[in-house]
């Protein structure tokens, strides 16, 4: 099975991750790869929120942003 | 199951799919009815929003913009506190006068540095003392005070769900259900108002989640960073074991602070009778002889003098 490459933004770490995933992979799927809580995080892609059973394609560039602020 | 033939973007508890168009309805209705609900606004008022340029009360003064240009009677004033935190406050204080300025509202701007003399960054090189302890004081001191002086019938701020819940469950470990007592969609209104200007809470059955996604689409998320000083070990455990318990089963937060509301009207019934004194250096209100932000300000003011 061919094999789905995503690059991610962690807006919480400020920093940007490269995942291989399976293809036909899900938001959820490379939110479990991360360890991140879905309750805790916003998605998008081309600037459009997503939700968790969206179908990730290769080369998708993903933001993920925290929900949690301070002060 | 999908609101409309629109690309869902948002899922509520209850399963149900939102487009952009229709949560962006949603999130607003669930924020002018909790207005209703509460009671927090009347038909005329001068409120003031304590913004601090983060998606909450960017969120907040969006609604209440809207709000106020259905209803003349209703005006509206933002009010922002400049702590004087290097690399955090300077971006968030550009988003609300971008805002305000976009949108035409009035922003007041009050600094540590100009009412106390000195800077939160220099406050904490002086006192040991913990950064949001001290912070959230002269903050609490400074919105109160500026709130009369600009004759503010009400303060609405950007505490939401998670916020309330948070709260709620902290001061149900620490024993303190005194401080539970002064929670709620609205507090300060049982105390003297010619002492407090009231607070209300908008977005008080919001969850941060949805805060954050009705901020994103609606542009209100450009400065979205976080405090240096935030991370409060026991605040922070106890949110992610609320994000936990959510994750599992959706409309935990919603479900505790449902049932709080139930029982708020017993606790401040049992703690109403506090007795609050005016401070004999400032005027503002003292649990004790003398407010918290003086005895600060006396102790600031030794340690510099040492």
């Amino acid at each position: 099975m061919a094999k789905i490459h995503v690059n991610a933004f962690i807006g919480r770490e400020n920093k940007n991750a490269k995942l291989k995933l399976e293809n036909n992979s899900q938001v959820i799927d490379l939110l479990k790869k991360l360890k991140i809580n879905p309750v805790t995080v916003i998605v998008s892609r081309n600037n459009e929120l997503i939700l968790e059973d969206e179908r990730l394609k290769d080369n998708d560039e993903i933001k993920i942003l925290s929900v949690i602020s301070g002060g | 199951m999908n609101c409309c033939s629109q690309k869902p973007i948002m899922e509520m508890p209850s399963g149900e799919r939102l487009c952009k168009t229709h949560f962006t309805e949603y999130f607003e209705s669930k924020v002018f009815n909790t207005i209703r609900k509460f009671d927090l606004i009347g038909k005329e008022e001068k409120l003031g929003i304590a913004l601090s340029g983060g998606k909450d009360s960017l969120s907040v003064l969006n609604i209440l913009n809207k709000l106020s240009k259905q209803n003349p009677r209703i005006k509206i004033n933002a009010i922002a506190i400049n702590e004087g935190i290097s690399g955090y406050r300077d971006r968030t204080l550009e988003t609300a006068r971008d805002f305000c300025s976009k949108n035409n509202v009035k922003l007041h701007i009050f600094s540590y540095k100009e009412e106390f003399g000195l800077n939160l960054d220099d406050m904490l090189k002086i006192l040991k003392v913990k950064p949001c302890t001290i912070c959230g004081i002269f903050r609490r001191y400074l919105l109160n005070k500026k709130s009369k002086e600009l004759k503010l019938t009400k303060l609405a701020t950007g505490h939401n769900l998670d916020d309330e819940c948070q709260s709620i469950l902290m001061n149900q470990m620490r024993n303190d259900i005194a401080a539970s007592a002064r929670l709620g969609p609205r507090t300060g209104i049982t105390q003297n108002e010619a002492l407090f200007v009231p607070r209300i809470k908008p977005l008080y059955l919001c969850t941060e989640k949805e805060v954050t996604a009705y901020a994103f689409i609606n542009g209100l998320l450009d400065s979205f960073n976080e405090c240096p000083n935030a991370p409060q070990a026991f605040r922070a455990n106890v949110r992610d074991m609320l994000n936990e318990l959510e994750q599992k089963n959706p409309g935990t937060k919603y479900s505790i602070v449902n049932s709080f509301l139930q029982t708020l009207p017993f606790l401040k019934e049992k703690f109403k009778g506090g007795i609050i004194n005016i401070c004999s250096r400032c005027s503002e209100p003292a649990s004790n002889g003398v407010c918290n932000a003086c005895v600060y300000l006396e102790k600031l003011k030794r340690k510099v003098e040492a």
